[in-house]
C-alpha cells in the first residue's frame, strides 16, 4: 500500500504551471508517457466497442478485404484483364488490400475520433493526441485478423515464404505511422471544419485508385511512374507485395520508393504534430 | 508538500472571440454564436465588443488568488461569471489567454461525472475506463474496485452494459468512481446537482470526509447550502472578475444580495433566468389581504405575492404550474408553494395577467428571505428566476400569544403552528 501511494503521487509532476503556450513548447513526450495507461484504456475501448451489437462481430475485419478481393478479382482480374506481375490475381490484390484496408479504416476512424470524443475533450485533460493514436492502434487488431486470411491464401496457392518477410514489421510500422500522421491531421482539421467528415470517404476512394492496389506499377508507362511514386503509399503497398509474395514474385524491394515513403511519412508526422498542437489549444473552445 | 500554496492564480484571463471566425463560412460562425447564446448568458455583454456581431469577451479577467494546502474553497457566481472557465483552465482543458497559474500536487478534476462512460460497456469496464480518464492508475482502480461497486450498490449489475442501467444506477456508478478519486487537489464542478437526495447526501458525506483528510478542494456550485457545509472560504466571481474573497458566509451573502434586482418590482431587466421565455414574469409585488401593496411581510399575517406575467402569444396558457420557493439569507430552501399541489384541476391562465400566491398566515420569523419564481406551461419551463426577489419579514404575533420567536434560538426561520397537550397518569 505505501509503495502504491508514492507511485500515484509521482505519476503527476507535483508542480504544474499553466500559462499560454507556444506551438512547440507543449509537445512533450513526458506527458504522453505519463498518460500511457489512458492510451491503453482508450485503445482497449475502441477495440471493445467496435463490433458490439453486430451479428458477425470481428468477422467484419475479414469480410471487408475478402469481399473486395473477390470483387476486384472478378472485375479487374477476369473482365478487364489487368496484369498482375504474373501473380495469381487474388493473391496480388489481397496482399495490397490487407494494408490498404487497415490504412483507410485507420484514417477514417482517427479523422472522426476527436469530434467523436468531444465530451471527453471538454471535460477532462489528457494529451489529446492519444485519441487519434488509439483509433489507429485499435485498427491494428483488425489488421491482425486479416493477416490470418493472408496466411490461408498463401497456403492455398502454395506460395513459399521468403526472406523478404523480415521487412514486414518495418512496413507495418511505416503504414501505422503514415496512418497516424494522416489521421491526426484530419482529426484536428475536423474540429474546425466539419467538412472533413465528407472529405474523408472521397479522399480514401481517390487515394485507393491512385495507389497500385488493383494494378501493378509496372503497368504504368515508365516515364510516368515517378508521379505514382510521389504517393507515399505506392512504395509501401508494393513493399507488402514483395514481402508477402517473395516466393512467386522475384522482383526485389524498391528501396528508393520505400525510403521516399518513409521520408514523406516523417515530414507528414512533423507537420501533423505541429498542426495538431497549434489547434489543440483551442479544441475545447471550438469543438 | 512544502509549498506554501496548493493553487496560485496570477492574473488569469481568458478571452473568447465571438463571431470572429466569419471566414470559416456563415453557418460555422452562426453555430459558434448560437452555441454561446444558448449556453452562456454572457452573450448579453456582446455590445462591449466590435460592431458587426464581432465581440471579444473576457470570460475571465485578471483573476488572482492563492489557495493553501488543505483549504476547501467554494467558487460562486452567476451563470457565465467565469466559474467553469476558471475550473477548465486549472484542469488544463483550455488554456488561459493571459496570466499564469501554478499548482502543487496531484490534481483530480471532476467537471463531469461519468466522463467517458460508454453505453455498450459493462459497469466493470466503465469503472476502469472512467477511473483511468480521471487519472487513476490501473492498480489504484483494482485496489478500490470492490469499494466502488459497494458504494454504488450495483454488485448484481456490474457485468451488465450500462445502457441497460436506469439513470439512477448510471449516476450512482459514475459518482462512486469519482468519490474514490484521491488526488491532493480536487477541482469539482456542479456535479452534486444529480442523483436522488439520499445518494447526494452520501456523496456530500464522502466529500466532506475527503475535505477532512487535508485535501485541497476547489468547489464550484450554485448550491449555496452545500457550499456552506463544505467550504471554509469563498471566492465570488462576477462577469469574469474576482469581486470577493474571504470567509464563506459573507461571500455567499454578498452573492445572494447581488442576485436580487435593484428595482424589486420590475423584473424586465432581470437577466439571470432560464426557460423558453415565451411567457415571462414582468413584475412582482407583495400585498396584504385587501390588495394594498406592502413593503414587507409580517409573521402570522396574510401575505400575497402578486406576479404579473406576459405571453408572446395571445392564446390561453393551458396546463400551467407556478411555484414560489422561499430561501433564507444563506440560500437554504425553506419551503416551496406549488400550484399543482393545492389546485385540483390543471391550471389555465389567460395570455397575460396576474397570478397571486396567497399565504394566509406567513410562517416566517423576522429576517430577509429570497424568493425564486417558476412558471411551467405544458411541462415546459417558461420562466425560472433564481433568487429573483427579496422579502423582508418583520416579527408579528404568529402564535397568538404575543410572544415572538427569540433571536438566536436555533430553528429560527420557519414558524410552525402547533399545540401542546398534557394529561395526568
Amino acid at each position: 500500500m505505501p509503495t502504491e501511494n508514492t507511485e500515484t503521487v509521482n505519476r503527476f509532476t507535483p508542480h504544474l504551471v499553466i500559462e499560454p503556450r507556444g506551438y512547440w513548447s507543449s509537445f512533450n513526450l513526458r506527458d504522453l508517457w505519463r498518460y500511457r495507461e489512458l492510451f491503453y484504456f482508450l485503445t482497449w475501448r475502441d477495440v471493445k466497442i467496435r463490433y458490439k451489437q453486430t451479428v458477425l462481430g470481428a468477422a467484419w475485419a475479414v469480410i471487408q478485404p475478402v469481399f473486395n478481393m473477390i470483387l476486384f478479382t472478378f472485375i479487374f482480374g477476369k473482365v478487364a484483364n489487368v496484369p498482375s506481375d504474373n501473380i495469381p490475381y487474388p493473391l496480388f490484390a489481397f496482399a495490397a488490400l490487407l494494408p490498404w484496408t487497415f490504412f483507410s479504416n485507420a484514417i477514417a476512424m482517427a479523422g472522426a475520433s476527436l469530434v467523436g470524443n468531444a465530451h471527453l475533450i471538454t471535460k477532462v485533460y489528457f494529451p489529446r493526441m492519444i485519441i487519434p493514436a488509439a483509433a489507429v492502434l485499435a485498427g491494428l487488431v483488425d489488421f491482425a485478423f486479416a493477416f490470418a486470411v493472408m496466411a490461408v491464401l498463401l497456403a492455398w496457392y502454395q506460395v513459399p515464404l521468403s526472406f523478404n518477410l523480415v521487412m514486414l514489421p518495418a512496413l507495418v510500422i511505416l503504414t501505422s505511422a503514415l496512418a497516424f500522421a494522416t489521421g491526426t491531421l484530419l482529426s484536428s482539421l475536423n474540429v474546425k471544419y466539419r467538412d472533413i467528415r465528407y472529405v474523408i470517404p472521397f479522399l480514401t476512394q481517390f487515394w485507393m485508385f491512385a495507389t497500385p492496389i488493383i494494378y501493378p506499377v509496372s503497368m504504368i508507362p515508365r516515364e510516368y511512374q515517378w508521379i505514382f511514386k510521389l504517393n507515399p503509399l505506392t512504395g509501401i503497398i508494393e513493399g507488402y507485395r514483395v514481402a508477402l509474395l517473395g516466393g512467386v514474385n522475384h522482383t526485389g524491394f524498391d528501396w528508393v520508393a520505400i525510403g521516399f515513403s518513409a521520408l514523406v511519412t516523417l515530414f507528414l508526422l512533423a507537420y501533423a504534430a505541429r498542426h495538431f498542437r497549434s489547434t489543440e489549444r483551442v479544441f475545447a473552445d471550438i469543438i | 508538500m512544502s509549498a506554501p500554496f496548493a493553487i496560485k492564480a496570477d492574473g488569469v484571463s481568458k478571452l473568447y472571440h465571438l463571431g470572429e471566425r466569419a471566414q470559416y463560412g456563415r453557418t460555422f460562425r452562426e453555430a459558434i454564436v448560437d452555441s454561446f447564446n444558448r449556453i452562456n448568458p454572457l452573450s448579453r455583454f456582446r455590445n462591449n465588443g466590435r460592431a458587426n456581431g464581432h465581440a471579444d469577451l473576457w470570460a475571465l479577467n485578471q483573476v488572482s488568488f492563492e489557495v493553501r494546502p488543505g483549504e476547501v474553497v467554494g467558487i460562486i457566481g452567476r451563470n457565465g461569471a467565469g466559474k467553469s472557465t476558471l475550473l477548465k483552465i486549472l484542469s488544463r482543458i483550455t488554456e488561459p489567454t493571459k496570466g499564469r497559474a501554478e499548482i502543487y500536487g496531484r490534481v483530480g478534476s471532476l467537471l463531469e461525472i461519468g466522463a467517458g462512460f460508454h453505453p455498450e460497456l459493462s459497469g466493470r469496464e466503465n469503472i476502469y475506463l472512467n477511473g483511468s480518464i480521471l487519472g487513476m492508475t490501473r492498480r489504484e482502480i483494482e485496489s478500490k474496485f470492490d469499494e466502488i461497486v459497494a458504494f454504488a450498490e450495483l454488485e448484481r449489475f456490474i457485468d451488465t452494459p450500462v445502457k441497460r442501467y436506469s439513470s439512477g444506477m448510471y449516476v450512482r456508478l459514475a459518482f462512486a468512481v469519482a468519490a474514490h478519486l484521491e488526488p491532493e487537489i480536487l477541482l469539482v464542478d456542479e456535479v452534486l446537482a444529480v442523483g436522488d437526495a439520499a445518494f447526494q447526501k452520501k456523496c456530500l458525506g464522502k466529500m466532506s470526509g475527503v475535505a477532512k483528510h487535508g485535501r485541497t478542494i476547489l468547489f464550484v456550485s450554485h448550491n449555496t447550502a452545500a457550499l456552506l457545509n463544505l467550504c471554509d472560504r469563498g471566492i465570488l466571481l462576477e462577469k469574469g472578475s474576482l469581486v470577493e474573497d474571504g470567509e464563506i458566509e459573507p461571500v455567499i451573502q454578498k452573492y445572494l444580495k447581488g442576485l436580487r434586482t435593484t428595482t424589486p418590482w420590475d423584473l424586465s431587466g432581470y437577466s439571470d433566468r432560464q426557460g423558453r421565455g415565451r411567457v415571462r414574469f414582468t413584475r412582482v409585488r407583495f400585498e396584504d389581504e385587501s390588495g394594498a401593496a406592502i413593503e414587507h411581510g409580517v409573521s402570522g399575517e396574510p401575505l400575497v405575492v402578486a406576479l404579473d406575467y406576459e405571453s408572446s402569444d395571445n392564446r390561453p396558457l393551458r396546463n400551467c404550474r407556478a411555484s414560489v420557493v422561499f430561501f433564507d439569507g444563506l440560500g437554504q430552501a425553506l419551503f416551496n408553494c406549488v400550484s399543482e399541489l393545492v389546485i385540483q384541476d390543471p391550471l389555465t391562465l389567460p395570455p397575460s395577467g396576474t397570478i397571486r400566491l396567497v399565504i394566509p398566515r406567513l410562517p416566517l420569523s423576522q429576517n430577509q428571505y429570497v424568493l425564486t419564481l417558476f412558471l411551467e406551461v405544458n411541462r415546459e419551463i417558461e420562466d425560472w428566476m433564481h433568487s429573483a426577489i427579496e422579502l423582508d419579514v418583520i416579527d408579528g404575533d404568529f402564535y397568538g400569544t404575543g410572544r415572538l420567536y427569540p433571536d438566536g434560538w436555533r430553528g429560527r426561520g420557519v414558524l410552525v403552528p402547533h399545540r401542546w397537550t398534557v394529561e395526568s397518569k
